[in-house]
């Protein structure tokens, strides 16, 4: 009690005279009577000039190079108001006092000086917050824990916002460990002590992180189909206590994006759905995989997918064709630009791998390596990110059986490959065996692909991939 | 001789950490010696801002021994931009960290030792560090010629800078960090500080180029172990401690707890690029296209990392109105990165005609466009 005593007084000098009478000696023992009295101390707002305070090593001024705060902003004791610079020291102004800022001296980039104001903050003692906020120290608590509070040593930092929060929910300060600065306790400290205490299970952040397998450094190009194939676990973070909506402009990727899906809506689509058995392709991939990879490439299953949709591609091309704006003409590409969708951190980019008409498998995996790295490191080219011409998305690697893909314009097809499962199915003899089982979702533009031209396409593809040797005999 | 404990049998130092008032006072008072196992620039970054918040300095001062694998690191006011080759810093992999103290920029690698001095407010002292340093390293080599400026750099034989000097000051604690170039790669160091951007105007705390010099050059037989050990005995003697250093994981949250939060921070995009001042660009891209060379003028402004106003003169009608006006819209409040804008582009093109000359044209304002961030 006899620090806190001490502090209230060196606080006191920087407010009006109007507050001593109220925070006298007496009022102090009453620990428990601490609030009554700020309630009833004087309701209008006092505005008080923040001054600079010294920097240290005789520096006299400074540039002002950051505010984190506004006028008409609302501050707590400790909160950080700027940030300015001086000869290669950067330093973080605090807020002394609990108010509303009214007014900043200085302007970005301008020069301030030490000892003058830096900012004028209005206290509003009607709130209860009151710049004596080192006196009221230790919120409502038997005598005991008063003691217990006095041998640890050093004071619970929290402004009334929390304090209050602890005392609602019946919380100890002092079992509370802080992570804020100066071991001050944050919201987050008493909601993971609440959440310890009774168990709970906060509800999930609305901002859920889905782990692409693409930024594990373990991990193979596109399509990682591994039979022990573990789906990223989403771990939740929970939601702060006071949670305010927040909105955000759309800007940049996502822009374009809104104007390419929308773009994308005109097309009709119609799906196509069936399920691939790849029991064998599972196998001829075994024994592929480390050929590859004395060559140096990792293969996935996505290579087999994409070469044999382009053989397929050569059988049907208008499903490799591009309708003009007026649906007035149809172009048939020549190049099977295959495009495999990729989930980064920005969101969905789709490189292609350009030519897969005259590329083997193993060209198609190691081109897929170079894209992939890449992708992941932010730095795929405009070449790389052009001139597609059918796509393939492997949302399988996240998860999912049957999807209903949109078309990317200007192609006219595209095609969801979900996860591999292993699955029980009748074979010839009408024996049950373990397949691995993949679905694949077709969508394709009406305007010019029927469902028959679709059907035959996936059927296929889809003999090519449950018999790859029959792949043997359409290579070019 | 160094005596280096491992922190997971190290319990005393986890009370030290977080009440260190009520546990320490028993114990050595003065300093305490730590050095990060990590080599991470931002892990390391972390761990200065977790003493800086979390623990009391009062009576103790902590010296923090750190290096880094390739990184360049620029003070909190600074411009990228202006201060590296990003282009080369990606292409080879380097990390780019922004720091939390003022100053300029530098280029780390495990040739260069970090030392951060942390202190009360009260007791910051910039020069009294560095002498420290100096003493150290004469008493290690005797005739070397070392010696402090009045800028906070440190030159060797009076011309080379052999450390840089920046600092942070808090409410109640702060810290003063400088380098120590033992054997770093002076060719890589001098390619990635040298910015290819043109026409960029900025109020961002400028560097200082200086000529630099390893120590290991003026003495083959010295190692950054040895400099470290050497630097760490005088601050132990002056803090009159025992020369104990102990090792510290920067990725242990139940010692450092919050300490993943800050590391993360400090890789997000809105701290490295974002909090860069506000800056315009004004230049002239010279395209090639066909037989002829275009001059197109630039000018954009950027705040937070993000393009607040862009303005591209393009000759008439080079470009069809209406997907030029797109471009435009979607750059404004794009982020001034180039994968962002790689990403971008190619996604408007989905939605353009599909005519070759207007790819080709797009592709080429496009390219030279991303090579400008």
């Amino acid at each position: 009690v006899c620090i806190h005593r001490v502090r209230s007084c060196s606080s006191i000098r920087f407010i009006k005279s109007k507050y001593v009478c109220v925070f006298d000696k007496s009022a102090l023992k009453f620990s428990h009577q601490q609030r009554l009295f700020r309630t009833s101390a004087v309701s209008c707002g006092q505005i008080v000039q923040f001054k600079l305070s010294d920097i240290g090593e005789g520096i006299t001024e400074v540039t002002v190079k950051e505010w984190y705060i506004k006028e008409g902003d609302s501050v707590s004791q400790f909160d950080s108001i700027c940030e300015v610079q001086s000869d290669k020291a950067s330093v973080t102004i605090t807020s002394r006092y609990d108010g509303v800022i009214r007014k900043l001296h200085y302007s970005i980039d301008e020069i301030a000086f030490v000892g003058k104001p830096l900012v004028d903050i209005e206290i509003d003692a009607s709130k209860g917050v009151a710049p004596e906020e080192d006196v009221v120290e230790t919120p409502p608590m038997s005598h005991e824990e008063h003691t217990h509070q006095e041998i640890k040593g050093h004071k619970t930092l929290a402004t009334p916002a929390v304090r209050r929060l602890a005392m609602e929910n019946n919380i100890k300060l002092s079992e509370v460990v802080g992570t804020g600065k100066d071991n001050r306790i944050l919201k987050e400290d008493i909601l993971n002590y609440l959440a310890k205490q009774t168990g709970a299970i906060l509800p999930p952040s609305p901002k859920a992180e889905i782990i692409p397998p693409l930024r594990k450094t373990e991990t193979v190009p596109a399509a990682p189909k591994d039979k022990a194939h573990k789906i990223p676990v989403h771990v939740s973070r929970p939601i702060a206590f006071s949670g305010k909506d927040k909105t955000e402009p759309v800007t940049g990727f996502q822009k374009a994006m809104v104007k390419t899906m929308s773009a994308a809506l005109k097309i009709p689509h119609f799906g196509y759905c069936d399920e691939i058995d790849l029991t064998q392709l599972v196998q001829l991939r075994e024994d592929l995989k480390p050929l590859a990879e004395i060559r140096g490439v990792k293969l996935s299953f996505m290579p087999f997918f994409i070469k044999a949709a382009s053989l397929g591609l050569l059988q049907y091309p208008i499903l490799n064709a591009s309708l003009d704006e007026n649906c007035q003409n149809v172009t048939y590409k020549a190049s099977h630009n295959i495009g495999v969708a990729m989930d980064t951190e920005q969101g969905l980019i789709v490189p292609n791998v350009k030519n897969v008409q005259v590329c083997s498998v193993f060209d198609i995996a190691s081109e897929l390596n170079r894209l992939q790295s890449l992708g992941s490191a932010g730095q795929l080219g405009t070449s790389d990110l052009t001139g597609g011409t059918f796509t393939l998305s492997n949302i399988g690697t996240i998860g999912g059986t049957y999807a209903k893909p949109v078309i990317l314009p200007p192609e006219v097809a595209i095609g969801a490959l979900g996860k591999i499962q292993v699955l029980p199915r009748f074979n010839g003899k009408g024996e049950v065996f373990k397949a691995q089982i993949m679905n694949v979702s077709w969508s394709a533009d009406h305007r010019i692909i029927d469902g028959a031209t679709m059907a035959r396409f996936s059927n296929l593809w889809k003999s090519y991939l449950e018999n790859p040797a029959s792949m043997l005999l359409d290579l070019k | 001789m160094v005596l280096q404990s491992s922190l997971k049998n190290c319990f005393w130092l986890s009370c030290v950490l977080r009440t260190p008032k009520a546990c320490f006072r028993s114990t050595a008072s003065g300093g305490l010696i730590i050095q990060s196992v990590s080599n991470d620039v931002y892990q390391n970054l972390a761990v200065e801002d977790w003493i800086h918040n979390h623990m009391d300095l009062e009576k103790q001062q902590v010296l923090f021994l750190w290096r880094n694998s390739p990184a360049v690191v620029i003070g909190r006011h600074q411009n990228p931009w202006q201060e590296c080759n990003l282009r080369l810093l990606r292409q080879k992999n380097i990390k780019l960290a922004r720091r939390r103290s003022g100053g300029g920029t530098v280029y780390h690698d495990l040739g260069n030792i970090n030392l951060t001095f942390f202190t009360t407010r009260k007791k910051y002292e910039r020069m009294e560090n560095l002498k420290l340093v100096v003493k150290a390293l004469k008493a290690l080599r005797p005739q070397l010629d070392v010696r402090v400026t009045d800028r906070y750099d440190i030159l060797l034989d009076k011309q080379y800078k052999i450390s840089g000097t920046a600092a942070k000051l808090g409410r109640t604690s702060a810290y003063h960090h400088c380098t120590l170039l033992c054997n770093a790669d002076k060719f890589v160091l001098s390619s990635v500080l040298k910015s290819p951007y043109k026409g960029l105007k900025s109020n961002a705390t400028p560097s200082v180029p200086a000529s630099v010099k390893n120590l290991f050059e003026e003495d083959p037989s010295l190692t950054s172990e040895m400099l470290l050990d050497a630097i760490a005995k005088e601050y132990a003697m002056q803090h009159q401690v025992d020369h104990h250093i102990t090792l510290i994981n920067p990725a242990d949250e139940t010692l450092l707890p919050g300490i993943s939060n800050k590391t993360k921070e400090l890789q997000t995009w809105e701290w490295v690029y974002g909090k860069t001042p506000k800056f315009s660009i004004s230049t002239c891209l010279n395209m090639a296209y066909k037989d002829s060379v275009l001059d197109v003028k630039v000018n954009m402004d950027v705040k937070h990392g993000r393009i607040e106003v862009c303005n591209i003169d393009l000759p008439e009608q080079w470009l069809p109105p209406g997907l030029y006006s797109e471009l435009v819209k979607s750059l404004t409040g794009s982020k001034f990165c180039p994968n962002e804008t790689t990403m971008l582009v190619t996604t408007l093109l989905r939605a353009c005609p599909q005519d070759d000359e207007l790819h080709s044209r797009w592709s080429l304002l496009c390219e030279n466009m991303i090579m400008l961030m």
